[in-house]
């Protein structure tokens, strides 16, 4: 969360700003009559507005869920749940990784990390309770269950760092 | 014939606050010059009866003070006094000295002097709060700072009218002590009851209906105003806390009713001032009224430059803080009217008159190229 200084300005409302990691300062003026002011200061002379943006309420929201929105897709990006102390991750298999095109009882997959395969994706559709014969292919995506230590176990041998 | 006349007057205001407005002026000095004009020894002379204007421009006078109250909750007034009091009290002893050394050098009565303080003292908060957002500097970091102080001189106003009014009445020392300690204890009771009861006062006065919300707002601040006149407080006062005492949607509604109203009415007592002002008796007192605006343009600048230097600002921000809050306007009015029909010198007016037409004039304009004025400070060094 960035370091968000609130300012009174009597009789007009109140302003919020921050500086970005690149040096600008951004904010919002808050009339008292509902009306945002949208805020960009000025790189080389930080007490003065470069822009300022007149937004309605309507205006305002949107913009709100514009900024919103592009925040969710960035968490979606690298989703992982944690379900009481295990882990969900879905790793993508590398082409010369450790493991790549053997089947999931000759890499022992369960006995080595302790992290359950519960399905792999590939691009014609998914394999959900994969069996003992099925390949790791390299490009597909499975999806493991287990403790932290054990994706990071699986991780390392499904893929090339 | 009385219709016409006025009609003719507020017509004129019209065109003139509208081509103010295309040139990004505040309508004030539009509204001298008119007054100017047509009043004693101008262009037509008095010729309409006075009466009911004289009863609108009081009017006017309470509604400018009741809607500056209005844009303060009690809350930002405490805030501003807490964190800016210190350049608040440079504001006052830079801008209120050379008033009253002034008038003592030309002469002038204490009383006169006192005014002449007050006159050079105040900013027009309405003048810099439209320059500060047409130039859409709202959002800058000494716009917070300039606000303060623009708060505090209000607050010195609430304590300094009814001192004032104390003071021209021309009592004599002991019973003018008296009545000032009197004067002074009334104001500060008001102010407290304003800023503690102030929530209930406004729940009281909320209406669905604008009518009956107009009606009671302007009718409680009327007869408070009238209330605090009979107690020899200044009406003005009265009428400042009962802006302040309200807050939340009654004010913000009551804001929008009644700035229409205030503006009709003070346009009138604008004029009104400027009537009474004959055009020949400004010659004379040019000298003074140019010497005082000179000075009020640099301590101003000074005031804004040492409280953005307590802030850590930029020497560009300070510059834009003092330009910003170098305009005059409906408050030095207000003190100079508060001299019609005393003792005091009738030199006040159109001195005033003139220094404000100056200031209001070169305010708003300097404020504008804040900016090249420090460029050529800095290239200076």
């Amino acid at each position: 969360m960035a370091d968000v200084q609130e300012t009174h300005l009597p009789g007009i409302g109140v302003r919020f700003d921050f500086p970005t990691s690149t040096g600008t300062r951004v904010g919002v003026l808050i009339h008292k009559t509902g009306r945002r002011e949208l805020l960009v200061y000025r790189h080389d002379d930080p007490d003065e507005c470069a822009i300022s943006v007149d937004l309605d309420n309507d205006e305002a929201r949107t913009l709100a869920e514009m900024l919103g929105a592009s925040r969710i897709i960035e968490q979606l990006d690298n989703l992982r749940q944690e379900v009481e102390g295990l882990l969900i991750d879905w790793i993508t298999i590398d082409e010369n990784s450790e493991w790549a095109n053997r089947t999931l009882s000759d890499a022992a997959v369960h006995t080595q990390t302790g992290v359950s395969i519960v399905a792999i994706v590939t691009a014609n559709g998914s394999i959900a309770a994969p069996g003992a014969n099925d390949v790791l292919r390299p490009g597909t995506t499975v999806v493991a269950v287990g403790i932290a230590e054990g994706i990071r176990n699986l991780t390392a041998r499904l893929r090339i760092n | 014939m009385v219709f016409i006349e006025i009609g003719l007057i507020l017509f004129g205001l019209g065109l003139l606050a509208r081509l103010s407005e295309r040139i990004g002026l505040s309508p004030i000095p539009a509204y001298l010059i008119v007054g100017l004009a047509f009043g004693s020894g101008g262009f037509i002379g008095p010729s309409l009866s006075t009466e009911f204007l004289d009863v609108a421009a009081e009017i006017g006078v309470v509604l400018l003070l009741f809607t500056l109250g209005l844009e303060y909750t009690p809350r930002e007034l405490s805030h501003g006094l807490r964190t800016n009091a210190a350049s608040g009290l440079v504001d006052l002893l830079l801008n209120a000295t050379p008033g009253v050394l002034l008038a003592l050098v030309l002469g002038w009565s204490i009383p006169t002097a006192v005014l002449l303080g007050g006159i050079t003292y105040i900013s027009s908060s309405g003048v810099v709060a439209k320059v500060l957002r047409d130039l859409q500097r709202l959002g800058n970091r000494e716009t917070p700072v300039i606000l303060s102080i623009l708060v505090i001189e209000d607050l010195v106003m609430a304590l300094y009218l009814p001192v004032v009014a104390v003071m021209i009445a021309g009592s004599d020392l002991q019973a003018g002590a008296l009545a000032v300690t009197i004067a002074l204890a009334i104001a500060g009771l008001l102010l407290i009851v304003a800023i503690r009861y102030g929530h209930r006062i406004s729940r009281a006065m909320n209406s669905k209906s604008d009518e009956s919300l107009l009606l009671g707002v302007v009718g409680l601040t009327l007869v408070i105003a009238g209330i605090a006149q009979e107690l020899d407080v200044s009406a003005a006062v009265g009428a400042f806390l009962v802006g302040i005492s309200l807050s939340g949607p009654v004010q913000e509604r009551a804001s929008s009713l009644i700035e229409p109203l205030r503006d009709l009415f003070a346009g009138i007592f604008f004029v009104l001032f400027a009537f009474r002002i004959d055009p020949t008796s400004m010659p004379p007192v040019l000298l003074p009224a140019l010497i005082l605006a000179v000075i009020g343009i640099m301590t101003k600048m000074a005031t804004g430059w040492l409280a953005g230097r307590r802030h850590g600002f930029a020497p560009r921000a300070r510059i834009r803080a003092g330009t910003a809050l170098v305009a005059r306007g409906e408050f030095s009015i207000v003190i100079a009217g508060l001299s019609v029909g005393t003792a005091i010198d009738p030199r006040l007016l159109p001195l005033t008159a003139t220094y404000v037409l100056i200031l209001a004039v070169s305010g708003p304009v300097l404020t504008r190229f804040a900016d090249n004025l420090s460029g050529v400070f800095t290239r200076g060094r």
